[in-house]
């Protein structure tokens, strides 16, 4: 057991925080494809690792980190679009399991064509020089920029709420989240939906990568690891349940980042136990329905 | 040309034999051969759990792993002198994998019980991993020795490539003739029937939780003896074994091949294994082109090689 | 079908199938050299400077007049960082192509299966990997040759020049994997028997590149150096965290090893100061003449000087033409006879040697440090040569310890 002491600790459940936070975006993305679409989006990672590059490389020819944070996201998410319109809608129909496979093959493709444009080796980039640097939060130093990921992917989780609460569009797709047949029954054009659906979900995760990248510079492989652990938060929080992704990716964040802490070991597998707990306990996750992923 | 297919549909297990036998000649080289009857035994097992009953799993490699482990830990550590017995312990351990895992995963449905599956083999992952007095932990489980083949009055040392070919594909046909019991059993039928409609199957009257547990099991015996086999190959079993993406691979070799054939299984090992073997010294983006395959695949062909060329000759 | 025929088919079969192998072995066409390597993968740029270090062997060699007269190929196999594939690429290589020798490997799991085949096939392996085990008993054979650094060799050297030369209280940052451990435990021995602390060991899984849950407990225990065993992308992304944590200037940093690729990638402003050990550095060449031959070769033919990975699939391929030359012959067990009965060589870096026990490489090492932004020369001279650790046989385990007699 290390010396636990409280400042330590404290610093462990920022960490933990951060953690979360791009848990939570990446969860949000897959469980609103899930939810609506049924479709398990096998290439979410994949678009993570594609911010990050994207990111990189438009910081680097803008010379402007808050252009790669804007311009990432919609990058990426206008992949994520072609991908739905493209590839995916063509399965429309067909059995569950073929977009899950779809994306898995789209994986690979995704990740081997980002090694062939950017190189094998990955990039590096440090994060502005206004962010860069420690902020002294009294019982501990904690890096500037880790604060400022926790306070955008706030502000961008707020915005999602407000977009999913408060307009008419975010009103089909909750609905269509819940009950995707009664909302075609009432007539919606769903594809318009899905599509939305879909790059919205992709450009989350490319929010995640550019916003990650600094703190673990970008490689190729970076979203393998990350798309395993997605999907564990997913299926904690309930596959459908956009609550459930929030909380589910924030306590599972904190469950990393103290487990690395106490048992280092154990910190790879803590999530997988945490899933298999969770899921034998409660069905369909913590938040999610029963029924809608079967 | 249909009277071909026919016939072949009544005598799988004969087709089977013929074509393997004279395999080596066709592929470059013999273990190439000898990795496809492998792998194709592995896709075999997924495809009776997947193309058959219907349950898409994302843990295969855990009873893959648990054969080999268990085979090459038997020669390996425990020194075990015979080769039947070395193989029937890596069984038993897919045996009691598949059962133990399938009894939990199967409590759920759908993408949870594919994350679950998937959670499992993890686990196994990590056990192995660390418990590196026995398994060799990262550095992979060395010092297997392969024991000849003994037979009464006959002993047949299995060092030689194409020897131990011939011995992989005696034990592979078994189980592919093992295989085609289950299917035309009764057991069988229902298996299909839970594929189809699972509802229906259980108004039916059909047990089928108990049906989907056996078939898990049969998955994870197959799987088993095809990581045995490889151990045996290979004479070192990597810790790669049991991470997912060795599950991965062997639903696309089951996708490419046609899922719910009974072919198929070996055509998509084939087809992959060969296309990785000659792409390799021409691109390093072989994961680029199993990708964009796979993609074309799932889009375009989606009964696989092998279902595709059936369906057509069957006039579908 | 009789048990009889089937032996008797069997045995015609192996026959038929291994002629062509047998006819090329014994004396007419090239000879081949496989190299199974991972093109693809996290350490692919390491990759193509073995692939560079291994084509500029094989040229020097035929400019020679090739092995025995016979011009000299080398084949690359992506062996994808993964045991299977490397075992099953290595199996090609020998079965269908019909090489004589196999050099490479760059992952030490992937080495061991490749040696398995090789071992089995009773062809000629030099590893290009960093390993302990593939030099011991029970994985090592008469036939495994073992170029590469190993992580005794090199956590002894780095360890004992950090004790004497930047402090005594460490704190150690590792991959939890063999090589990761390997390096931890020698690590934490040269600091006890040199009198130092070990503040504290922390593992970290291998490719999870998140450490800011560790640092703030290191931080707070104020080691003198935190020696970092973090390989490949972990390299960088660790340091990066540590020095957004502000750490940098608290502490010295040390690795067993600075790797030419990821110092190009990180930059000068990341690897400032950064201390590690490297078995071969262009700059080498203003020192020794032999190494000037060598970095103007790889100048020439890939405008990039060679690499540390790229050394050693150059000197393994050379050694196995020498040996080949020697033994007059192609055959495992006589080319192994002859390195060990001449087993110095010097063809780039100084003198090496093969040890008659284990077949394992002796070499110089360096200790270098990193250089700062504005003290970079050209693209490549990214760090300063502090110490040379001349090659010694106290620095490995004894033959005894691999459990030699």
């Amino acid at each position: 057991m290390p010396d636990v002491s409280l400042a330590a600790l404290a610093a462990q459940i920022f960490t933990g925080l951060v953690l979360g936070m791009i848990f939570v975006l990446l969860a949000i993305g897959l469980s609103l494809i899930f939810g609506l679409m049924t479709v398990v989006n096998f290439s979410h990672g994949a678009l993570y690792m594609l911010g990050a590059y994207v990111g990189f490389t438009l910081l680097r020819f803008t010379g402007s980190f808050a252009a790669a944070l804007v311009l990432a996201p919609l990058l990426v998410g206008t992949l994520g679009l072609l991908v739905e319109r493209f590839l995916i809608r063509r399965l429309y129909g067909r059995g569950p399991d073929d977009p899950l496979l779809l994306t898995f093959g789209l994986s690979l493709v995704v990740v081997e064509t980002a090694r062939l444009i950017w190189g094998k080796i990955g990039l590096t980039l440090d994060p502005p020089r206004a962010l860069g640097g420690a902020v002294n939060l009294g019982f501990t130093y904690f890096p500037t920029y880790r604060l400022f990921v926790i306070a955008v992917t706030a502000l961008v989780l707020v915005g999602l709420w407000l977009f999913l609460e408060k307009t008419n569009v975010g009103l089909v797709i909750r609905a269509g989240s819940r009950d995707p047949l009664m909302v075609r029954a009432l007539g919606f054009d769903v594809g318009r939906i899905w599509f939305l659906v879909f790059g919205i979900g992709s450009g989350l995760a490319g929010l995640a990568g550019i916003l990650a990248g600094p703190m673990r510079g970008a490689y190729a492989e970076m979203g393998v690891t990350i798309i395993i652990e997605s999907f564990v938060v997913v299926v904690v929080g309930g596959m459908g349940s956009l609550l459930g992704a929030v909380v589910s990716g924030l306590v599972i964040g904190q469950i990393v980042s103290l487990t690395t802490f106490f048992a280092p070991k154990l910190a790879e597998i803590v999530v997988f136990i945490t899933m298999a707990i969770v899921l034998l306990v409660r069905p369909s996750g913590l938040f999610g329905e029963a029924g809608l992923a079967e | 040309m249909r009277g071909v297919a026919t016939w072949v549909g009544r005598h799988p297990v004969l087709c089977f034999f013929v074509v393997f036998a004279i395999f080596p000649w066709v592929v470059p080289y013999t273990s190439l051969a000898t990795q496809v009857l492998i792998y194709g035994l592995f896709a075999l097992g997924f495809n009776l759990l997947y193309g058959y009953t219907g349950l898409l799993s994302f843990g295969s490699a855990a009873y893959w792993g648990l054969g080999a482990y268990g085979t090459g830990i038997a020669l390996a550590k425990l020194k075990v002198g015979s080769l039947w017995v070395a193989l029937g312990l890596g069984l038993g351990a897919a045996l009691v994998g598949g059962a133990v895992f399938g009894f939990f995963c199967l409590r759920r449905r759908g993408i949870y019980f594919a994350m679950l599956t998937l959670a499992f083999a993890q686990l196994l992952y990590f056990v192995g991993f660390h418990l590196a007095e026995w398994t060799g932990g990262d550095d992979g489980l060395r010092g297997i020795t392969v024991p000849p083949l003994t037979f009464p009055g006959l002993s047949i040392p299995l060092g030689r490539s194409v020897a131990f070919y011939y011995f992989a594909l005696v034990v592979v046909g078994l189980a592919v003739a093992a295989l085609k019991r289950i299917l035309d059993s009764p057991f069988g039928a229902v298996l299909q029937a839970i594929r189809e409609n699972a509802d229906r199957a259980t108004a039916c009257g059909y047990d089928i939780s108990r049906v989907k547990h056996l078939s898990f099991v049969f998955s994870a015996l197959f799987a088993g003896l095809a990581g045995g086999l490889d151990a045996l190959r290979l004479t070192v079993v990597p810790i790669e074994s049991l991470h997912w993406s060795t599950s991965g691979q062997v639903v696309i070799m089951t996708l490419l091949g046609g899922a719910g054939t009974f072919f198929g299984p070996f055509v998509g090992a084939a087809a992959y294994l060969v296309l990785e073997d000659s792409i390799s010294f021409l691109t390093e983006s072989w994961p680029l082109v199993i990708g964009a395959v796979f993609i074309v695949f799932v889009l375009f062909l989606p009964r696989g090689i092998w279902g595709t060329l059936t369906a057509g000759l069957r006039g579908r | 079908m009789h048990r009889r025929t089937f032996v008797k088919t069997a045995a015609a079969a192996a026959v038929t199938f291994s002629l062509p192998g047998i006819l090329r072995a014994q004396g007419t066409g090239p000879v081949r050299i496989g190299m199974p390597l991972p093109l693809t993968g996290p350490f692919a740029a390491l990759a193509k400077d073995m692939q560079q270090g291994a084509t500029l062997g094989v040229d020097e060699v035929n400019a020679k007049g090739g092995i025995l007269g016979r011009k000299v190929e080398v084949l690359f196999r992506d062996d994808q960082l993964k045991p299977q594939v490397g075992a099953q690429r290595t199996q090609e290589l020998i079965e269908k192509e019909g090489c004589q020798f196999i050099v490479g490997g760059l992952a030490a799991h992937v080495q061991m299966a490749i040696n398995e085949q090789t071992k089995k096939a009773k062809v000629l392996y030099v590893s290009t990997s960093q390993s302990d085990e593939i030099s011991a008993k029970p994985d090592t054979s008469p036939i495994t040759f073992h170029e590469a650094l190993n992580p005794t060799i090199t956590s002894r050297t780095v360890g004992k020049w950090v004790m004497e030369n930047l402090g005594k209280k460490w704190w150690i940052v590792y991959a939890d994997y063999a090589w990761g451990k390997q390096n931890n435990a020698v690590l934490a021995e040269v600091n006890k028997k040199m009198g130092g602390t070990l503040l504290g060991s922390t593992p970290y899984p291998l490719g999870s590149a998140e450490f800011s849950a560790h640092l703030p407990k290191i931080q707070a225990a104020r080691p003198e150096v935190l020696v970092s065993v973090t390989p490949g992308a972990d390299n960088i992304a660790f340091l990066k965290q540590v020095g957004s944590f502000g750490m940098r200037a608290q502490m010295k940093v040390a690795q067993p090893l600075l790797w030419i690729s990821y110092l190009k990638e990180g930059g000068p402003e990341l690897y400032d100061g950064i201390y590690g050990g490297m078995n071969w550095y262009w700059e080498l060449q203003d020192t020794i003449p032999t190494a000037r031959k060598f970095v103007e070769a790889s100048m020439k033919k890939f405008s990039m000087p060679p690499g540390d990975y790229g050394a050693y699939s150059y000197s393994g391929v050379l050694e196995v033409a020498r040996g080949a030359e020697l033994a007059k012959s192609t055959d495992a067990d006589k080319v192994a006879d002859a390195l060990r009965k001449n087993p110095q060589y010097d063809h780039f870096k100084g003198k090496q040697w093969w040890r008659a026990c284990d077949n394992k490489s002796f070499q110089d090492m360096w200790i270098m440090k990193g250089r700062g932004p504005g003290k970079t020369k050209g693209e490549w001279g990214l760090a300063d040569i502090v110490a040379k650790v001349p090659a010694n046989e106290e620095l490995d385990r004894t033959c005894a310890e691999k459990g030699f007699a």
